[in-house]
Formats: structure tokens, sequence, C-alpha cells
């Protein structure tokens, strides 16, 4: 801290620390950047104080860019100004038109943007280091910064090539079914240690001056290799713990920069997103039942197309819109399940008149959404929210799941997985262990399905179509709901 | 700062994460992301720094760029964030889209 003078601070990086001997101001504007990032979080707690956050973040973002602005030697702002003005331009356009279903890409385009910021901002602290303040005393750049940099480097181009991928997943650029090389795991793990080793050799190098050294662009293509490597053989319903992953993969990269550039702000940023991205990847992996490094080891739904084949037929009840739209007026509580495949159809505002119409005549509706649902952690909330559903009326599993026994009618729509009894039953099943909806213990079951063919993503056979008080609602799940509107008298 | 400065702050502020981010209530886990998503474009520091310094024109380039990346984001992230969340409404008005049909 420059609070010392400089010559109190006897250790090796004294030419650092004579670089980074900024005013406390500066230090402290920083330190309130930080702080406001925090309080952008903790807004997030109810959706009444998270659009006070949300403000807090951008003042938080504010004070990091116009400090930095105001305590450099500018010697382009013409250029910076272009930069901010482009880039900000595509970004805020990009953001109004986006549609909700898109969410899950977006914030995936959006991980690789940030990878690959803090890649060239690496890179570029490689070959000017006098500008970091990280070039010592005998002209190499320090060890330390060395480290710092080749990690920022190595996770920044991870989480772009890694970011790359699960966008053109998420968006059907790319088939959702893992992509299975022979001999992945022996490929992953090797090329983690030569970037390991890399940068090991690296930070003791004899001659690292600016630009100096292949090791670091060898750490940094085989980095962009494994991000690639990493993501490709993970399928497409692992896509939302992928997603979180490389949330704080993007966390963890700013926060190695910001240990190059000892600045507060990145640090404390990239620590919350970091944590952040790791709890939700948490939460996921815990809502399937799955290890984090099963999911990360990929092939989970590969096999799905054989298993579905295998089935023998089972009878079944089927009805129509009608049938349901009567059951439906005559049930006292009604709690919809909606899944992915509503949002595939696009059926969330027909869902939300029908729950208007049937709450008009007197029916208690709730809404039930599992931690999977959708294709990152909390987007089936945002479509809902989108259609106007009140957020009081939405429930997560385990606050609702102990009322089906007391409704009339659970009416699924869009989702498979999330209901199948063999989570809780069949030890051979590879949903086995994953906390499901006890829909089975409500009167009447509704389930909305395009046709007997699919099955879920997990591609097992669901015994939920098979029950007594099911009826399956076979058709495109809008039109289906807005047949059931239609039938309401 | 030393070193260990900077390793105190970074693990202090893991731990203020991890209980900032436990608290935040799963219907806002997508707003999270995108808000997180906003927040870690702060890398946008460093490459104010590589871009405004002279002395190495290709350092200045790519710390252009990556203002530039960083700004869709910064922008893009705070953005979408504020949409999601103008969305998330309580029950207090009768939907419009009722009365129509009853």
């Amino acid at each position: 801290m420059s609070a010392f003078p400089v010559e109190q601070v006897a250790d090796l990086s004294t030419a650092a620390d004579a670089a980074h001997a900024v005013s406390p101001w500066v230090a402290l504007a920083y330190l309130a950047a930080g702080v406001l990032f925090i309080l952008a979080l903790r807004g997030l707690s109810s959706p009444a104080s998270s659009r006070a956050g949300n403000r807090y973040g951008m003042a938080g973002m504010l004070i990091a860019v116009v400090t930095t602005l105001v305590t450099h030697e500018i010697a382009s702002l013409p250029e910076i100004v272009a930069a901010i003005a482009l880039g900000g331009g595509v970004g805020w356009i990009i953001a109004r038109r986006i549609a909700m279903t898109a969410m899950p890409q977006l914030v995936a385009a959006f991980h690789s943007l940030v990878g690959l910021a803090a890649v060239l901002v690496a890179v570029a602290a490689f070959l000017n280091p006098s500008a970091f303040g990280i070039l010592g005393m005998d002209g190499n750049i320090l060890a330390v910064s060395r480290i710092e940099m080749a990690l920022g480097a190595a996770i920044g181009a991870i989480t772009f090539s890694g970011s790359v991928i699960a966008f053109a997943k998420l968006n059907g650029n790319m088939s959702g079914s893992p992509i299975l090389l022979p001999g992945r795991h022996v490929i992953n793990l090797g090329t983690l240690v030569g970037i390991l080793g890399a940068t090991a050799a690296f930070a003791m190098a004899a001659n690292a001056g600016p630009g100096e050294g292949w090791l670091f662009w060898a750490l940094l293509a085989a980095a962009f290799a494994i991000g690639f490597l990493l993501i490709i053989p993970i399928g497409g319903a692992d896509m939302p713990v992928v997603v979180s992953m490389l949330n704080s993969y993007s966390g963890w990269a700013a926060a190695a920069m910001g240990f190059t550039l000892h600045n507060t702000a990145m640090i404390i940023t990239g620590a919350l997103v970091g944590s952040s991205g790791a709890i939700l990847s948490y939460i996921m992996c815990r809502a399937m039942n799955r290890s984090f490094l099963s999911v990360i080891a990929g092939g989970f739904g590969a096999d799905a197309a054989i298993a579905g084949e295998a089935r023998e037929q089972r009878p079944y009840k089927s009805g129509s819109a009608a049938d349901a739209a009567f059951m439906l007026e005559q049930a006292e509580k009604v709690i919809v399940i909606p899944g992915y495949g509503m949002a595939v159809a696009q059926a969330q505002h027909a869902l939300r008149e029908m729950t208007d119409l049937l709450e008009e005549k007197g029916v208690e509706v709730k809404f039930a959404i599992h931690p999977v649902a959708g294709r990152m952690p909390g987007h089936m909330n945002v479509l809902l929210a989108e259609a106007q559903v009140p957020y009081d009326k939405v429930f997560e599993l385990e606050d609702i799941n102990s009322e089906f026994a007391q409704a009339d009618v659970a009416f699924i729509i869009g989702a498979n997985d999330v209901v199948n009894p063999a989570a809780k039953t069949d030890k051979t099943s590879p949903i086995y262990g994953m906390p499901v909806f006890d829909v089975d213990k409500a009167k009447q079951v509704f389930f909305i399905k395009r046709s007997m063919g699919g099955v879920g993503y997990a591609g097992v056979d669901n015994d939920v179509f098979y029950m007594d008080q099911t009826m399956m609602l076979l058709a495109d799940a809008k039109k289906m709901v807005e047949d059931i509107v239609k039938a309401f008298d | 700062m030393d070193f260990i400065s900077i390793l105190s702050i970074f693990v202090l502020a893991c731990f203020v994460g991890y209980y900032v981010v436990w608290s935040v209530t799963p219907a806002l886990h997508t707003p999270l992301m995108a808000v997180t998503n906003a927040i870690s474009s702060v890398i946008v520091v460093g490459a104010l720094i590589a871009s405004a310094a002279a002395g190495s024109p290709s350092a200045k380039w790519l710390g252009l760029v990556a203002v530039a990346l960083a700004s869709v984001n910064i922008f893009g992230g705070f953005a979408v964030t504020a949409r999601m969340l103008a969305m998330y409404k309580k029950k207090d008005k009768p939907a419009p889209a009722t009365e129509k049909q009853a």
C-alpha cells in the first residue's frame, strides 16, 4: 500500500510495488467497486431488492472504469472511447432483442467474451509488462506475476473455447449428443498436466523479458484445446452444469488477472463470480444426484436412443383438451410442472392464460419448478416471469413436494425426467437418486407430451405415463393448452 | 500491496461470495448468472491499462479489442439482467388477458 514509504516495503517485488504505489484514494475506489459488486449479488436474495442490486453493480463498474481512466496516462483516448462505444452498443442491442428462451446460449456467449478478454489482457501484459508494473529490475517479468499471468491466460482460454462449444450445443449449431473421443480422459489429464508444467517452467525460466519465451504461447494453445476437449463429450442435458462451471471459470480468470494487476475490484469480483458459478454447479449436480466429476467426464445420454427403442408397448390412457378442461374446472388445487418442452413449444403465455382462468373459477394454482428444469439454473422461473406469472405462485421442489397429496391435478407440461418415479425406485435407472416430484400422489395427472415416442433426456421410460390416474394429452404443448382454454365455458 | 495482502483479500472474498450466493433465491439464478457475467467484465480494468499504455503497439491493440469485448459484456450483461428483473412481479393487479376471455 502506498500508505507506507516505498523503501519500507523490502521484499522481492520492490519494483512492482513502486509501480503499484497508487494513491490510497485509488485503492479505496477499487475497494468501493468491489463492495458494490457484493451488494449487487446480495440484492438477488429477493426479487424486490434485486433491481436496486443491479444498479449497485452498474455503479461499481462505472467507478472501476473511471478510476482506471483517470489514474493512468492515456495515450489513446479516442480509440478507447470508440472500443467502449462499439462493444457497448453491440451488447446493449443484443440484450434488448434476445428472446428469454435463448438466455442459456446468450450467457454462454457472454462467458466466452470474458474468457477471450482475459486472454488478451494476459497476452498484453506479457508483451508490455512495464505498463502493468510487473517488470522486474533485471528486465524479466516478475516470477510470481508470470504464474498469475499464465494461470489467467489459461483459465481465460479454457473459458473461451469451452463456452464456444457450450454456445454451439445450446444454440443448436452443434448436436447436443456427447462426442466421445477414444482415450479422452488420458488426453485431457495429459493436457492439464502439460499446462501446469508449462506454467511452472515459464515461472522459472531464466529469460522472461517482455514477450520472451515460447512456453507462454504453448500453454495458451494447450488451454484453448482443453476447453474444447472438456466440453464436447458433455451431453445437452448436462449443459446447466457446464454453463455454471464456465461462469465460475470466467470469475477465476478475472481473479488471476486481478492478482497480476494488484487490483482489489478484480480480485473481489473474481472471487464472487468464481464462488457463484461453483455453487450453481453444485446445486445442479445435487438436483440430478450426479457427482461433478461424472458430469465433467461426460458421455451421459449417449445411449439414450438405444434405450428408447428397446421399450415395450404398455397401455395408457389418453384424453382430449375438453376432458382436461372439464376436470381442471372441477379441481380445487392444481400444481403445474413446467419443463423445457414448454419453452420449446412457447406455451408459457397460453399456460398463464389457462391458470388465470382457473383462478377466476376459484381453483388454487401453483407452479412447481425443478432445479434442473430448463437449460440453465433458474431458466424456467424467468420464462414464467416473462409470461407474467407472479413469482409468489412459483415454488421450488422441496417447498412444494409435500403438497401433491392434497392436489387434485398435477399438470405436467414439457417435463419428463423430473417426475419419473424410477428415480426413487429403480436402482438401475440412470436417474436413480435424483429428487423428483411426487406426482403419483396427486389424484389426477395430466401429462402433455408431443407423442408417446420420445422419452426424456435420460432416455428412460416413465411409469407416470401408465398410472391409473394419468391422462396423456398428446399434442403440441401450446396447441393443447390453447384448446383447453377454449374448452372452458 | 504484497502478495499476502492480495491473497487475504481473495480468500476472504471467496467466503463472502459463498455466503452471499447461497442467500440468492433459486428463482433468480438466471439473473445471477447474467449479473456475475457483467461484473466479471471488470477485467476491462486490465484491458484499459493495456490499451492506454504507450510502448507496445501490439499490446495496445490487444487491449483495445479486450475493451470492446468486455464492453459487450458490461452493457449487455447489466441490460439483460435489468430486463429480466423487471419481469418478476407479485400478484398485485388482475392480469389483463383474463377480462376479454371471461
